[in-house]
Parts: C-alpha cells; sequence; structure tokens
C-alpha cells in the first residue's frame, strides 16, 4: 500500500497573546497508508486533536513537515487541493451544519468548489446514498438524531469526492445506537471504497476496529501498533490515562480466576468464541 | 423524601400537529436514599421523566408528588419540596455564566437565600466533594477551566444546594475514561455519606453499576421493567427487546448459555461474570476427572 | 421544537406552497399595499374574499390564522377606538364632548380591516414559504444590487446560516431555563430592572455558547472549502414555471380591478 499521509518530526506549539505556550506536538512521525484505517487514542491533553488538524491543514506545523498525497501542508498553493481529498468530521453534530436542509448540507463542499449544478446535484445524491440517507435530504437538521446529523457531516465530507476522512470524535456526543450507525458506516467506506479513515476516538472498542492504533501521550507517539498489540501493553495505556476494550478487561478477570485464555479478544464475539472452546464437549458425555 | 408518580402522562404540544406523546400513564416510587438507574432508547421519555421528578413540567394527566405535595405545584409548599431536588442536566457545563467558580458554584445556595456564612461553607464543600482543591479554584474564572474541570464545577453547583434528591442525567458523557471513574467514584461517595436519593440516566448502566440498586427501564414513553439491577440489566432478551445493548458480561454469559452452557445470565458486573465462567469451567473439568474422561 | 408559532412555516403541498418564493413576497406586498391604494368598500370586499381564498388554497389552519390575529388584537382595539371618536363627521352620539360619529365608525372598521389583511397576508406568506426559500427568494430579488457592489451574496448566506440555527436556539433556550430554574433562579418576576438582571443566567451561556458555535462552524466551513461568496455555485436554482406565471396575472387581476371598482364605482 502507497503513503498517503505522511509527517516528519512534526511538531506544533500554540502560542497566546499573554506569552504562554503550549507544546502540543513534539516530534512525531507518522505514516498512513492508502485504504488504512488508523485509530488515534489520547486522553485529554494528549495532542490527538491538534494531530487530527494537520492532516488536513487546518493548522500549520511550527516545525517538521506534513505531506498529503506528497503535497506540504506549509505550501499555501496546496491548501484547497489538500482540504479536498482530506475531509474532516467534527465532534458537535450541530456545530458543523450550515443549511436548513440535509441535501443542500452537502452541497455546501460541491458549491464552493464552483461545480456545475448537475454534478453538485449528482455529487449529493452519491454521499446520500453512501450514508443511507438519500430519503431524507429534504429534511432540516433540527429534525434529525445526533447519528444522523454526524452520517449528514460524513456525507458532506464524501461530496467532494475525497481520498481520506479524519473525524475528530464524532460519536463522543451520541447515543448508542448513533454511535453504532455510524462507526458501521465507517467502517463500510473504508472496506468498499477503500476511503482512508484516520479516527481520532476516546473509546477503546471503536480503536479495536481500526487497522492500526496509535496511542499519543503529552504530544508524542508512545505506542503504534495493531489494535492486539497495543491493547496487551495494559499497564503503559493505564499510566497515559486509557484503557482496554470492555472484553479485554473480562480477560483479564477470567485469566486472574485460572481460565486459560491466550488470545486478546478485542471484542465480544471473539471471546466467546475462545470461551467455548474451552467449555466441556457435551456430545461426548 | 418520598417521590411518588401516579400514572404520570405528558404530551408536548398538544392539540397541534407536531403533538407528541413523551410519558404514558406512568407509575412508580423512590423511596429516601434508594440509588436508581433511568435507562431507555433516546426518544423513550427518560428526559421528560426526571423533569417532572424535579418539578419543570406540569403533567398533561397524572400526578407527581414530593412529599405527598405536587412537584410543579405554585404554592409554597410545592416550591419549598422542589428545592430539595437538584438536577444536573446533560452537559451542565453549557450552564455556566458567572465570573469566578466561586460564585458559579454559589448560584444555587444564594438562591436559597442562605446567610454568605453558609453559602460560603457550601461551595467549599462542594468543591472539594468533586476534587477540586477549594482554594485555588474559587476565584478562577469557569471559561479558563477544562471540560473535565468544568463538568465538576456544575456539579458542586448543584451538590451546594444539598439536595435531597440527586438527578444526574448523562453524568459521564463526554468524559475520558480516567475522568469517568473518578467522578463516578465521588457521586457514591457523596451518596454513601449523605444517604440522599440518587436517581441517574444513562445510556451506559453497565458503567454505572456501582452507583445503583434498582433499574427502571423506559421504552416507548412507557415502563417496561422496574427492579433490583441485577433482574433488569441481567435479562439480556428484554434489555434488547428495548432496543438497548446488554452489558458486555451479561451479553457474553447469554452467547454461552445459548451454546450449551449451564451459567447464570444475570451477572452483570465483570467480576461477577468471571466467576461464573471461571466456576462453570472448573466444575467441568472435576467432571471429567472424576469420570475418568481423558481430556 | 415543541412550540408552534403563530405563522410558523409547516410543510404541505398545496399549490401555493408550491409557488416560486419570489412571487409569494411580491404578490404579498402588494396585497398589503392594495388596501391603501384601493379603500373603497367593494375593493376591500374583492381583496378580502381573495385574501381568503388564498387561506382555504394553503390549507392554512383557520386556528392558526385566527391566533396570529392575536397578536394585534390590542393595537387593534386601539386604533379603532382612536379613529371612532377623533373622525369628524355625522354625530352619532355625543357624550361629554368626545363624539362618536358615523365616519369615525368607518374609519376605525377601515383600520381594523387594513391591519387584519396586512397580518393574514404575511402570515399566510411565512406559513406556505419556509425560511430558507424566503432567504433563496429574497437573494435573488436583490440580486441586482449586488452589481451596485453591495454584499447581497454574503447578507444572504450570513442570514440562511443564522436561520439554520434558530430551532436549535430556541432548544438550548428551552434547556438553560429548565437548568438555571432548577438551580432556584426566578426568572420573569419582578420590575423591569429586576427582570433583566434575573435573566443574566440565561443570556451569558447563551451568548458564550454562541461564540463557541460560531468558531467551530467556521472551522468546518474552512475544512469543507469554504473561501467566500463570490465564485459559488448553488444546488438549488430558483424557476419560474407556469403556475408562477398564473398566479402572478391573477394577483395582478385582483389588484387592477380593485384599484378600478375604485375609480369607477
Amino acid at each position: 500500500m502507497s503513503t498517503f499521509i505522511e509527517t516528519h518530526s512534526l511538531g506544533h506549539t500554540y502560542r497566546f497573546g499573554d506569552g504562554e505556550r503550549i507544546v502540543a506536538l513534539r516530534d512525531v512521525d507518522l505514516r498512513i497508508a492508502r485504504g488504512e484505517f488508523v485509530a488515534l487514542i489520547g486522553a485529554n491533553g494528549s495532542g490527538k486533536s491538534t494531530l487530527a488538524r494537520h492532516l488536513n491543514a487546518l493548522l500549520i506545523p511550527t516545525c517538521g513537515e506534513v505531506l498529503v498525497d506528497n503535497l506540504a501542508t506549509t505550501d499555501p498553493g496546496n491548501l484547497w487541493e489538500i482540504r479536498r481529498r482530506v475531509g474532516m468530521v467534527f465532534q458537535n453534530p450541530d456545530n458543523q451544519l450550515v443549511a436548513s436542509t440535509i441535501e443542500e448540507d452537502v452541497a455546501f463542499g460541491p458549491e464552493n468548489w464552483a461545480l456545475p449544478r448537475d454534478q453538485i446535484r449528482a455529487r449529493v445524491d452519491e454521499a446520500l446514498t453512501a450514508v443511507g440517507l438519500w430519503d431524507q435530504r429534504t429534511r432540516p437538521p433540527q429534525m434529525l438524531s445526533g447519528g444522523q446529523k454526524q452520517l449528514v457531516a460524513i456525507a458532506g465530507a464524501l461530496a467532494t469526492r475525497p481520498d481520506c476522512i479524519v473525524l475528530d470524535e464524532p460519536t463522543s456526543m451520541l447515543d448508542p445506537l448513533g454511535r453504532r450507525r455510524v462507526l458501521e458506516t465507517i467502517r463500510q467506506l473504508n472496506r468498499e471504497s477503500g476511503l482512508t479513515i484516520v479516527l481520532v476516538t476516546q473509546s477503546m472498542e471503536e480503536a479495536a476496529a481500526a487497522d492500526r492504533v496509535i496511542a499519543l501521550h503529552r504530544g508524542r507517539i508512545v505506542l503504534e501498533g495493531p489494535p492486539k498489540a497495543v491493547f496487551a501493553r495494559e499497564p503503559r495505556l493505564e499510566d497515559i490515562g486509557l484503557g482496554v476494550p470492555a472484553s479485554m478487561e473480562m480477560t483479564a478477570l477470567l485469566r486472574e480466576r485460572g481460565v486459560p485464555l491466550e488470545t486478546t479478544p478485542l471484542n465480544l464475539g471473539e471471546l466467546a468464541a475462545a470461551l467455548k472452546v474451552l467449555g466441556p464437549v457435551t456430545s461426548v458425555l | 423524601m418520598m417521590i411518588v408518580v401516579d400514572a404520570l402522562s405528558h404530551i408536548y404540544a398538544p392539540d397541534t400537529p407536531l403533538a407528541r406523546v413523551a410519558l404514558r400513564s406512568v407509575t412508580l416510587s423512590i423511596s429516601p436514599g434508594e440509588r436508581v438507574g433511568v435507562a431507555g432508547p433516546t426518544g423513550s421519555g427518560k428526559s421528560t421523566l426526571i423533569q417532572h421528578l424535579a418539578g419543570l413540567l406540569a403533567p398533561s394527566s397524572g400526578r407527581v408528588l414530593l412529599d405527598g405535595v405536587p412537584a410543579s405545584g405554585k404554592g409554597q409548599k410545592s416550591q419549598s419540596r422542589r428545592r430539595q431536588v437538584g438536577i444536573a442536566f446533560q452537559y451542565p457545563e453549557e450552564q455556566v455564566f458567572e465570573q469566578t467558580v466561586g460564585r458559579e458554584v454559589a448560584f444555587g445556595p444564594r438562591n436559597l437565600g442562605l446567610d454568605s456564612g453558609e453559602i460560603h461553607e457550601r461551595v467549599r464543600w462542594a468543591l472539594n466533594l468533586v476534587g477540586l482543591d477549594a482554594p485555588a479554584f474559587l476565584d478562577r474564572s469557569p471559561f479558563t477551566l477544562s471540560g473535565g474541570e468544568l463538568r465538576r464545577v456544575s456539579l458542586a453547583g448543584v451538590l451546594a444546594l444539598q439536595p435531597a434528591v440527586l438527578i444526574l442525567d448523562e453524568p459521564t458523557a463526554g468524559l475520558d475514561p480516567r475522568g469517568r471513574g473518578s467522578l463516578l467514584e465521588r457521586i457514591d461517595a457523596w451518596q454513601r455519606e449523605t444517604s440522599s436519593t440518587l436517581i441517574v440516566v444513562s445510556h451506559d448502566l453497565a458503567a454505572l453499576a456501582q452507583l445503583i440498586d434498582r433499574v427502571v427501564l423506559l421504552r416507548g414513553a412507557e415502563i417496561v421493567a422496574d427492579g433490583p439491577s441485577r433482574s433488569v440489566l441481567g435479562d439480556p432478551a428484554r434489555l434488547t427487546g428495548a432496543g438497548l445493548e446488554p452489558p458486555l458480561p451479561v451479553a457474553l454469559l447469554h452467547q454461552l448459555r445459548t451454546a450449551g452452557w449451564n451459567v447464570a445470565t444475570d451477572r452483570f458486573r465483570p467480576a461477577e461474570a468471571a466467576e461464573e465462567i471461571a466456576s462453570y469451567l472448573r466444575a467441568g473439568r472435576r467432571q471429567f476427572e472424576t469420570r475418568g474422561v481423558p481430556q | 421544537m415543541n412550540l408552534l408559532l403563530p405563522g410558523m412555516y409547516v410543510s404541505t403541498h398545496s399549490p401555493v406552497h408550491r409557488l416560486d418564493p419570489r412571487v409569494k413576497m411580491t404578490a404579498a406586498l402588494l396585497l398589503m399595499v392594495a388596501p391603501f391604494a384601493a379603500p373603497g368598500f367593494p375593493s376591500s370586499v374583492l381583496l378580502a374574499a381573495f385574501v381568503g381564498l388564498i387561506a382555504l388554497l394553503s390549507d392554512a389552519p383557520w386556528l392558526a390564522l385566527l391566533r396570529t390575529l392575536r397578536t394585534v388584537l390590542w393595537l387593534g382595539c386601539f386604533l379603532f377606538v382612536f379613529y371612532l371618536f377623533t373622525t369628524p363627521g355625522r354625530v352619532l352620539v355625543a357624550w361629554r364632548g368626545i363624539s362618536l360619529t358615523a365616519e369615525g365608525l368607518a374609519a376605525g372598521t377601515t383600520q381594523i380591516y387594513r391591519l387584519c389583511l396586512l397580518v393574514v397576508v404575511s402570515s399566510l406568506l411565512t406559513f406556505t414559504t419556509s425560511p430558507a426559500q424566503l432567504t433563496h427568494g429574497l437573494e435573488a430579488l436583490l440580486h441586482p444590487l449586488a452589481r451596485l457592489g453591495l454584499p447581497v451574496r454574503e447578507a444572504a448566506m450570513v442570514l440562511s446560516i443564522s436561520l439554520r440555527f434558530v430551532p436549535t436556539l430556541f432548544d438550548q433556550v428551552e434547556r438553560l431555563i429548565k437548568a438555571q430554574r432548577s438551580r432556584g433562579a426566578a426568572l420573569q418576576s419582578g420590575p423591569p430592572w429586576r427582570r433583566i438582571r434575573s435573566w443574566i443566567p440565561v443570556f451569558v451561556p447563551i451568548f458564550v455558547a454562541a461564540f463557541r458555535r460560531a468558531d467551530e462552524l467556521a472551522v468546518a466551513m474552512d475544512a469543507r472549502g469554504f473561501r467566500g461568496v463570490r465564485q459559488r455555485t448553488h444546488l438549488r436554482r430558483l424557476r419560474l414555471g407556469w403556475r408562477d406565471l398564473f398566479a402572478s396575472l391573477i394577483v395582478l387581476g385582483i389588484g387592477v380591478t380593485a384599484f378600478a371598482l375604485d375609480r369607477f364605482l
């Protein structure tokens, strides 16, 4: 798989009017391949949101560099092209919808690109169908659930036909049903359309669904790898203010009580399967 | 304070095309000192119900009584009962308006008409309760605080009322794992210390399992279950029927049971579930050994 | 949103709903001005009947329309009484120097009629046209002014984004009122200065939230490629159809007839 986004010694320092400085990112080296599903985890203040905003040039590095499809984010000439290729979905479902109907909101991106009307129409229909909201296209935002609003935001990002979508804690403010729908949609887009996904999340269960998990602490990457490898490092994760998926907590409890579980199950299904193998073979008796 | 809800119904925007039944003939009672969780999918009426318990809404029909007095009544008696109910809505940090943390937490006590010495005392007590070092935080502007700190300030503001009944709507929403754990511990400690009634609304009752003993399950504007945590959270069929996901321990035990394992499915706390599974496996092994069947 | 404000847009598929907003706005303006240009009795009857017909065609519930009239109840009464007693003419009843005249009766009734017509016409407009459509229509009508250098498109975008957030704001205010009331805030009671002060616990958070919202929205718009309104294209385009032409002709026809009735009767 080819590299789509890479960062070299990326650093970001916020400077405030009164002279105060906050170092949000330090020396971050990252490579995200095309079609990958990456989860960024970290406690509040770890820098994960800051890192996400560098991926579509909303923020420019104060040192180091970020290349998106070989376009440097520090070059102002690349700005809009980068933002076309990398869409972004934010945490608050309401504060990213600008229009009075769903389809007009999804059209916002293509409209900014001055596409002709029939192309905008085609893109809007395409994006809304991809998230399953096409038949709701004339509804106003206030009639939607939080989960649906986030799906609209995803459709809005899809309308510019991006290569990658970055989502900054898209499910934090949603109820369980909404969370599930958003996550399912993201996984489907990744699997079926090959869309590169970068998901910033506080939920270990969501991170467990990714191809690769990157854990941040105080602006640095401290853990990186497939979910099973990262979540096996529980003491370290706890140190940096994080946890592990509930299925792994359960596994630890079972092991404590002498149940010989070898695997690191990332979800309920894997755990149940691993246990069933250990169970009594009733047919023999 | 005794809370009695009798055939409570609530319809939003009645007599208009937008009319919506939020609660349909709901009946329940909550005794002083109980720890109750309210669960249900979005739109099931949870939010409406707790607003009635706090006397913020008037029933379309039925009654809500606080110590025998209507909760939403206009008289002095109703008002004094209402003052004993503290409610923290979802994302309570959205209500912050004062210039300092101290004044923000003091808002409630000020409205109670207490004297300044008492107010000051309560503010310090409440801030310490939520883990915010009182002297350091008193004069800070709320708008310089982090999300987690602001959440705690808002909670302190409600605790400072020293309510006989505390109602919390999704208290841990949006907090990181560490923040969640810490907040739950503190609420638990407060309840045990004051023996107040605690009512918690949440989508994630498994996480709050340490806080509650009883669960009221709502669906489609009606109560579909009301009983001890074990019987409600430990009943996967009823939970999924109500559109909720059972806690992982229960879902796991349910799957194992379906595969033929003879395990109880109502162990909703992770440690209990682990114990149930472990002892089942141990018993199975012993059974193998006594029968002499090679493994 | 749990309120049904008088005159609020309700989405149905009446023939009036389907008309182009520009046609409706221009027609509304015409109908509001007509009573002043054609004040005679027969023309008034014609106009009132026409507006009644529009109300029927819009599927507007009578109760809702009557409720919108209630908002001007006091003003209407005041105007009626004012004109009743101050119009010179043939005296019907006199009492201690204040006289009630026949002309006054006529004048008072005319004022009430004009007021009612104004309110009903504007309510019908907002009832049959969503805020978004009104904004589109307004932008289209004012478009020529953009050539003079006026920021019509920018204003239209600001207006449409603001409108989108009105229901959200309503919900937020409602929630905030409940939250602060539950902490013992006594909103609404007392003399004006105390009342305003007591509402600070609602004003401040709304302001703060509004600024935060604006900031987040700006970042989101940035991320979606927004760089000013100049070169933007639009998904929606207003197009006049035969229905609009037909409706315009009818309204024009009614207007001319009303005027003629006055002149020649």
